[in-house]
C-alpha cells in the first residue's frame, strides 16, 4: 500500500504523518508513507488545502487532521481483499 | 455521546455561558470585597482588579466566538468557495472573495496550493486576492478582542475596513493586468480532480469540529491573551497617559506610514497583538495609527511572502503589499481625521 503525506511542514501536516506512522506500526500494515512536499505535485492531486492524505492515489482528505478510526477505514478500503 | 444528549449538553453550555458573562462584573467585585483588594488605594490593587476581570471577560468570548465560528467553517470550503468564485466578474468576484475570506477555513501554510487551485480554476487573479488579503487580516480572534475590550463598535469597523481593504487592492491589481509577474509554470499546470468523496456531514460533526477549534485555537492563544492582558494591566497604572502622544499621536502625521512599515516584519499572531494595540491607545496613540499598525502586522508579514514567492515574482510581491499598505495607510488617516 502506498500512503502520501500531502504537507510543506505546518503543525498539522508533521501531527498527521505521525498518526499515519502510528496507525500503520500498530496494526502491522504493509505500507510505504512518503511525504509530499513539492507543491507542484500537491496541485496535481488537487488539493487546495495542506495536509491532504493519499492513499493509493486516491485523495482521502485535504485541510483536515481526521480522526484515528477514519484513516484506519481509509487504509482498509485500500487493502487488496 | 448520543446525538441529542451532546445538542443538550451544548445547549447547556450555552445557557451557563450567558449567565456567567452577564454577570461577570458582579462576580468579580464580590471577590474584590471578599478579599479585601478593593480598600487598597494603590494603584497595583487596580492592576490587579483589571486583571482578573479581563482574563476571564476575554478568554470566555474567545471559547464562545471560536466554537461557532468552528461550526460555521464546516459549511465553508476552499472548493466551494473556489465553485462560488468561477466566471465571476471584477468587482462584484472580489466582494464575494472577500467575504468568503472571513469564513473560509484557512491557513497561511496553505495559502500557495490555495492560489494554485484558484487560479486553475480560472479564477481572476485579482480575486485570488482579495481572498488572500481578507482571510489572515479579518481574523476571529481580532474581532473577539476588539469586542470585548473596546467595544462593538471598534470591532465592526475593523471588520468592514478589512473588507474595504481586500476588496479594494484585489480589485486595483486585477485592473492593473499583473498576470505576467505570476511565475510562468502557474499557467501551464495541470490541477488533477480531486476526487476525494464528500464525507456526509451531520450536526454532530459540525459541534465536533467546534470543539476541535476549541481546543486547537484557544489551546494556542490563552497564553498570550494572559500577557496581553498581564501587561496591559500594569501599563494602566505605571505608564504616564500621554506617553506614546507625541510618537503615534494624532499630531504626528508621519506615524501612521511608519507604524505600517515597522508592522511588515513583525509578525504576531491576533491574540498577541492586540493587547499591545490596548497599551498604545490607552497611552495616547490614537485610534487610525494604532489600527493602521495592527493590521499591518496580522494582514502583512515577511513569512506569507516568503511562501508567495514561489508563485507570483518579485514585482507583484511589491506591489501586493504596496497597495495593501496604502489601502491600511488610508484606513489609519481616516480614522485619525474622524475620531
Amino acid at each position: 500500500m502506498d500512503i502520501k503525506i500531502l504537507g510543506v511542514g505546518c503543525p498539522r501536516c508533521k501531527k498527521l504523518e505521525q498518526q499515519v506512522r502510528n496507525i500503520v506500526a500498530e496494526n502491522n500494515i504493509d505500507a510505504s508513507i512518503d511525504k509530499v512536499t513539492d507543491v507542484q505535485e500537491m496541485v496535481g492531486y488537487g488539493i487546495m488545502a495542506t495536509p491532504g492524505l493519499v492513499i493509493n492515489g486516491k485523495v482521502k482528505s485535504s485541510g483536515i487532521t481526521p480522526k484515528d478510526e477514519q484513516v484506519l477505514n481509509w487504509i482498509k478500503e485500500e487493502m487488496p481483499q | 455521546m448520543k446525538y441529542a444528549n451532546k445538542l443538550w449538553f451544548v445547549a447547556a453550555g450555552i445557557v451557563i455561558w450567558f449567565a456567567v458573562y452577564l454577570n461577570l462584573e458582579r462576580l468579580t467585585s464580590l471577590l474584590f470585597e471578599a478579599t479585601g483588594i478593593s480598600s487598597v488605594k494603590e494603584t497595583y490593587a487596580r492592576a490587579i482588579e483589571f486583571f482578573v476581570f479581563e482574563v476571564p471577560k476575554v478568554l470566555m468570548l474567545l471559547v464562545l466566538i471560536v466554537f461557532v465560528m468552528g461550526i460555521i467553517r464546516t459549511y465553508f470550503s476552499p472548493e466551494k468557495t473556489r465553485a462560488a468564485l468561477e466566471g465571476k466578474p471584477l468587482f462584484a468576484g472580489n466582494i464575494i472573495a472577500s467575504v468568503l475570506g472571513i469564513f473560509t477555513p484557512f491557513c497561511s501554510c496553505s495559502a500557495v496550493p490555495l492560489f494554485l487551485g484558484f487560479v486553475e480554476a480560472g479564477v481572476p487573479l485579482g480575486v485570488t486576492l482579495s481572498f488572500l488579503i481578507a482571510a489572515p487580516m479579518i481574523n476571529e480572534i481580532a474581532v473577539v478582542l476588539l469586542f470585548g475590550l473596546f467595544g462593538w463598535k471598534t470591532a465592526l469597523i475593523y471588520v468592514s475596513t478589512g473588507l474595504f481593504i481586500a476588496i479594494i487592492s484585489g480589485y486595483i491589481i486585477g485592473r492593473l493586468k499583473l498576470e505576467r509577474f505570476v511565475e510562468d509554470w502557474v499557467y501551464k499546470l495541470k490541477a488533477g480532480a480531486n476526487n476525494a468523496e464528500e464525507e456526509k456531514t451531520d450536526f454532530a460533526f459540525r459541534i465536533e469540529s467546534g470543539y476541535a477549534a476549541v481546543k486547537e485555537i484557544v489551546g494556542k492563544v490563552w497564553i498570550y491573551i494572559l500577557i496581553g492582558v498581564g501587561v496591559g494591566s500594569f501599563a494602566h497604572g505605571y505608564v504616564p497617559e500621554d506617553f506614546m502622544a507625541g510618537l503615534m499621536g494624532k499630531s504626528a502625521w508621519w506615524s501612521v506610514p511608519v507604524s505600517v512599515l515597522i508592522g511588515i516584519p513583525l509578525y504576531s499572531n491576533a491574540a498577541g497583538i492586540i493587547p499591545v494595540v490596548q497599551v498604545l491607545l490607552e497611552k495616547g496613540a490614537s485610534l487610525g495609527t494604532a489600527l493602521a499598525f495592527m493590521m499591518s502586522v496580522i494582514g502583512l508579514s515577511l513569512p506569507e511572502a516568503i511562501i508567495l514567492k514561489k508563485v507570483l515574482k518579485l514585482p507583484l510581491i511589491f506591489i501586493f503589499f504596496g497597495v495593501v499598505g496604502f489601502g491600511i495607510m488610508l484606513v489609519g488617516y481616516i480614522f485619525n481625521f474622524i475620531y
